[in-house]
């Protein structure tokens, strides 16, 4: 599953799909706004997307993980307009037979997507709104 | 074909969409220097991403008419 969601994502929904699969380990990251970045405040996110190709993109990216690390499913929200700093931007889940394809599947995945999603952040900061471009740590 | 700008360059250009007519064969380097030369400020914009019919695509890529050319800088998702 791929979405693009423009309200929090339930990260209960998506856990229940993956469990009817019978695997034994899920993996999951989860992306929340930070509240300061670089010793500024931050008030509010905004997410810009180019919603065609994010989604094809991140179905790629799934299907490569599938493939690379043999896993059972995975699942990609990622959110798109305004955020609040504490909500969620981003949740990956990865359902496999094991840990460790799941935990390795689940990084690749968020790797990619920070490399190759066309989707873009912008700090609301009380100094004004500033772009991020690029990978940032 | 249609053009399309995403976030900050978007903003720079104060434009998210327009059509361009390009001769037959012509690659995405030659609609780079056309948009150079109509938009001033894609000059020094730094880094550019350039996608074809939503997949990402080099210099040398050929465009046909119909075909959606996205420009947009480096991604920041996640």
């Amino acid at each position: 599953m791929i979405r693009l969601v423009s309200v929090e994502p339930s990260i209960d929904e998506a856990l229940g799909e993956l469990r009817l699969r019978r695997v034994g380990a899920i993996a999951a990251f989860i992306g929340i706004v930070r509240g300061e970045t670089e010793g500024r405040a931050i008030e509010a996110l905004e997410v810009e997307a180019y919603e065609e190709m994010a989604l094809r993109e991140l179905e790629r990216i799934r299907g490569e993980a599938l493939e690379r690390f043999g896993v059972e499913e995975a699942v990609v929200l990622h959110r798109v307009g305004r955020l609040k700093v504490g909500e969620i931007i981003l949740v990956i889940l990865v359902a496999s037979a094991h840990r460790d394809e799941a935990f390795k599947a689940c990084r690749y995945i968020l790797e990619e997507l920070k490399r190759r999603a066309p989707l873009w952040k912008r700090e609301i900061t009380p100094e004004g709104a500033i772009w991020v471009e690029g990978e940032r740590a | 074909m249609r053009i399309l700008y995403f976030a900050r360059l978007r903003e720079t250009l104060g434009l998210g969409e327009e059509t361009l007519e390009l001769p037959d064969g012509a690659e995405v380097e030659m609609l780079l220097r056309t948009l150079r030369s109509r938009h001033p400020p894609l000059r020094g914009f730094g880094e550019l991403l350039v996608a074809v019919n939503a997949e990402y695509a080099s210099l040398d890529r050929g465009l046909r008419e119909g075909d959606v050319v996205a420009l947009f800088p480096p991604v920041s998702g996640g």
